[in-house]
């Protein structure tokens, strides 16, 4: 019992530091310009990976660039609409397995780690995307 | 004797391999509990141990040590993931009395395999079901404080989720348990005895990522009384540091109640896992 007081109350304490009220997840992600910068650190970080770089090899790189940052916003339900390729469109004969799916989420860890975003903003967008993997991984 | 043979051959194998499996993200496997399979400390968990993903197999190797008040207890092990869908572990537990001057020895030959799903990413919990081999070196003492058997088979069904961002932005873990089991003290005591109950028993884990290095988290575990010594349900309170995917650390204060008859078992746990 004392425990679970405890670790409630410890929660609460994590809950009052973090929680920011009146602000979005598109604005804790520094709006268009963060995501922007986010999403160059994303593409150096796969330039420069040799185990998925591959995929990207023959993607338009302006093109990728200007799709991922339209997605993450519109995730971070920030003021703009995806209306790239489908997520299926896009992966279908690429055929990516599990363990390179979750190398690209290292990768976007590490470029979230290099923009300074937060612990809980990662999170947060994180789990935006995680239920996009279905539409992504072995197709 | 036997245990530091084998590590030691895990050790000399795995340096010769120069690919680890990584294709899991880091942390999500857990750590190693007390009877070797994939948990936390006390429970075993949905995840399969080691970073392999479908595509890969992975060995471990791990060593433990619970010091509480009157007892202490000693556990190294390995596990062995074979595309994230079997696991197979091997644990031994050396058990102090330094009252008695008396050591037991209990050997944990366990196999879990995952039924449904990925903590991470799929939309229902995943699902496992395990089995856990014990068999006691010397039942003497078990059979002195009445238990009907010195080996035992314990069997589980676990569901774990990782949910992210779920508090305030920090990802939260839970597991469930449900265990059969006629163990008594994990089958330090024997099996089975004259004050047995229900064999069906509940054990849960809770935790929260502080970063994705760092997690704080408790676990519980329900005891079954088949001997009549006042067996009590175990609980503790861990933290566990997972620098990267070849190794993880974790602390607790455990809370273990009444063992053997002696009130008030609180102490420490230190676990060490490494993952090629």
């Amino acid at each position: 019992m004392k425990l679970s007081v405890f670790i409630f109350c410890c929660l609460n304490l994590l809950a009052g530091c973090t929680t920011q009220p009146n602000t979005s997840l598109y604005q804790q992600l520094g709006e268009r310009a963060g995501l922007e910068k986010l999403t160059d650190s994303f593409i150096a970080q796969i330039g420069n990976d040799n185990q998925v770089f591959h995929y990207f090899e023959h993607s338009n790189i302006s093109h990728f660039r200007q799709g991922f940052i339209s997605h993450l916003c519109s995730l971070a339900e920030g003021p703009c609409e995806y209306k790239g390729d489908s997520m299926v469109a896009i992966h279908t004969g690429m055929n990516i397995n599990e363990k390179d799916f979750n190398h690209v989420v290292d990768l976007l860890i590490n470029a979230m780690n290099e923009q300074n975003i937060p612990h809980t903003v990662q999170n947060k967008i994180l789990a935006k995307m995680a239920p996009l993997r279905g539409e992504i991984i072995k197709i | 004797m036997y245990i530091k043979f084998l590590l030691s051959m895990s050790l000399l194998l795995c340096s010769t391999l120069s690919v680890a499996a990584t294709g899991k993200l880091l942390a999500t496997p857990g750590v190693s509990q007390i009877e070797g399979s994939a948990g936390g400390g006390l429970v075993p968990w949905a995840q399969l141990a080691g970073y392999a993903s479908e595509d890969e197999w992975a060995v471990n190797g791990f060593c433990s040590r619970a010091d509480v008040t009157d007892y202490r207890l000693d556990a190294c092990g390995m596990q062995l993931n074979l595309f994230n869908r079997v696991e197979l572990s091997y644990a031994v537990q050396q058990f102090d009395v330094p009252a008695l001057n008396t050591e037991i020895e209990q050997s944990i030959t366990g196999a879990k395999v995952r039924l449904y799903g990925d903590i991470v990413y799929s939309q229902w919990p995943q699902l496992s079901v395990g089995v856990q081999h014990k068999s006691l070196e010397d039942g003497t003492v078990a059979k002195l404080v009445g238990a009907k058997n010195t080996s035992g088979t314990d069997v589980y069904l676990a569901a774990s989720k990782l949910h992210l961002g779920a508090l305030a932005g920090y990802n939260w873990f839970w597991n469930v348990t449900t265990r059969y089991s006629k163990a008594n003290q994990l089958g330090l005591l024997g099996y089975g005895g004259a004050n047995e109950g229900s064999h069906i028993l509940l054990e849960a884990s809770s935790a929260v990522f502080l970063s994705r290095e760092l997690a704080v988290g408790i676990e519980y575990r329900q005891k079954a009384n088949n001997l009549g010594l006042g067996e009590q349900d175990w609980r503790d309170l861990f933290i566990a540091w997972i620098p990267n995917k070849h190794m993880s650390v974790t602390a607790a204060y455990l809370d273990l109640g009444r063992i053997a008859g002696v009130n008030n078992q609180t102490g420490w746990y230190l676990s060490v896992t490494g993952y090629w």
